[in-house]
């Protein structure tokens, strides 16, 4: 797997952990990996929905007491 | 050539329609949400216990699902604020400055189309639906002060407008588009049944906090007690929660009304001075303003205490921290209901 870069979206509040993600996203090469650390329960649909919907994957997604991570792998067409 | 469209996607019914009404004419559309800080929903469930249990979906993003489009969310948190603080079209009902902010977010799409090669920008307004931004005579303005121009299609009310370039260049055929006018629903929700929408937010008109006017009350005082109209989004998202309660001008006290509230204003105990009852089951309180003198920091843990399981005892434990995490324990006899003076609630 490629090398993996950590977001901290703890204590913000939906929609900011997607537009944290949305943006690093778009820096990186498609089939890059993003792990994201949120504390908003919103997070559990938002997320998985933002990645649907522009074509990135899911690849983990757990819940750690309150917190809520998700692995994601940026879309290969550039999306 | 297939022609591009960006919608502004409020994740209400009429941005639904009018994205859908365009996707049928072969157009490829993708959406915008705006993210403001004044959003009203995802933010109060996720923060008060009681309705965590409500569904958390975020109705921008599930209206894009709906649509099979991509949604751009762009954060206009600070570029937000000129709207708010110097809104040239004035403010409606409360600090809502409806018209300014839909110029606004229509200038941001229309620089989004240029950066992006998109054609043309679509909205779900519909002529007359709102008392100002909407009014039929403002839509116009709304084109113009953007800039968009005719560049600004709105699919629901195109047949009571003139044509825009997207109708001028047959990029649209405008005899599939509507007449819809005035504030009735139903050609929304007729509409809605005939594309086989079942399940859709609410109409539109409550998703920002500053239409509310409790929320606008205490961003009034925000201001008249800093002397001036500034805010930073810590700020905005502080409005939303607790009992705002302000004895003196020196200070204001925002207390937790249930455990979710605690949760949330406990990720602030560095940026605050804080108190919390011990002795009894109660609030986390956080204190906005300079160091308090003996009288008013007394004054602050018998509020405090007012709301906690020790209203009726004799004296109630509290730890007060300062920003710098020093504590220290303080005994107070709480206030009695009728003590806390009514002009001191901000609501």
């Amino acid at each position: 797997m490629n090398d993996i870069i950590e977001l901290d979206a703890r204590r913000l509040l939906c929609p900011m952990p997607v537009i944290r993600l949305q943006d690093c996203l778009a820096k990186q090469a498609g089939g890059a990996n993003v792990r994201i650390t949120c504390t908003d329960p919103g997070t559990m649909s938002d997320i998985p929905t933002w990645c649907r919907i522009n074509g990135h994957q899911v690849l983990e997604n757990e819940q750690w007491q309150h917190e809520y991570i998700f692995l994601v792998q940026k879309a290969t067409d550039g999306a | 050539m297939t022609r591009k469209a960006v919608a502004l996607i409020s994740g209400g019914l009429d941005s639904l329609l009018a994205a859908r009404l365009i996707q049928q004419q072969g157009i490829q559309v993708e959406g915008i949400n705006f993210f403001t800080g004044f959003c009203v929903e995802g933010h109060t469930h996720a923060i008060r216990k009681h309705d965590r249990n409500r569904e958390k979906r975020n109705n921008a993003l599930w209206v894009a699902e709906q649509l099979g489009i991509k949604l751009h969310i762009i954060d206009i948190v600070e570029e937000y604020k000129d709207v708010v603080i110097n809104p040239k079209h004035g403010y409606g009902a409360n600090l809502n400055p409806c018209l300014d902010c839909k110029i606004f977010m229509v200038r941001k799409a229309h620089e989004w189309i240029k950066q992006h090669d998109f054609d043309f920008i679509i909205t779900g307004e519909v002529a007359g639906q709102r008392p100002k931004s909407q009014r039929k005579r403002y839509l116009p303005v709304v084109a113009d002060e953007s800039g968009a121009d005719d560049l600004l299609l709105r699919p629901l009310s195109a047949l009571n407008l003139p044509p825009t370039r997207p109708e001028n260049e047959a990029w649209v055929a405008r005899e599939k588009l509507k007449d819809f006018s005035g504030r009735s629903r139903k050609p929304q929700i007729a509409l809605a049944a005939e594309f086989g929408f079942e399940d859709y937010a609410q109409p539109a008109g409550g998703c920002c906090f500053l239409t509310d006017q409790s929320y606008s009350v205490k961003l009034q005082d925000l201001w008249d007690n800093r002397g001036q109209k500034e805010y930073e989004l810590d700020d905005i998202m502080l409005l939303k929660v607790g009992r705002h309660i302000r004895p003196c001008s020196e200070f204001k006290l925002i207390i937790a009304r249930e455990e979710g509230e605690n949760n949330f204003l406990s990720g602030y105990r560095r940026q605050f001075q804080t108190i919390k009852t011990v002795s009894h089951a109660g609030p986390l309180a956080l204190v906005e303003g300079e160091s308090l003198d003996p009288q008013q920091l007394e004054l602050a843990c018998a509020i405090t205490a007012r709301y906690s399981k020790g209203r009726d005892a004799d004296s109630v434990e509290l730890l007060f921290s300062n920003r710098e995490q020093d504590i220290r324990t303080i005994h107070v006899k709480p206030l009695a209901a009728d003590q806390i003076k009514s002009e001191w609630v901000i609501v």
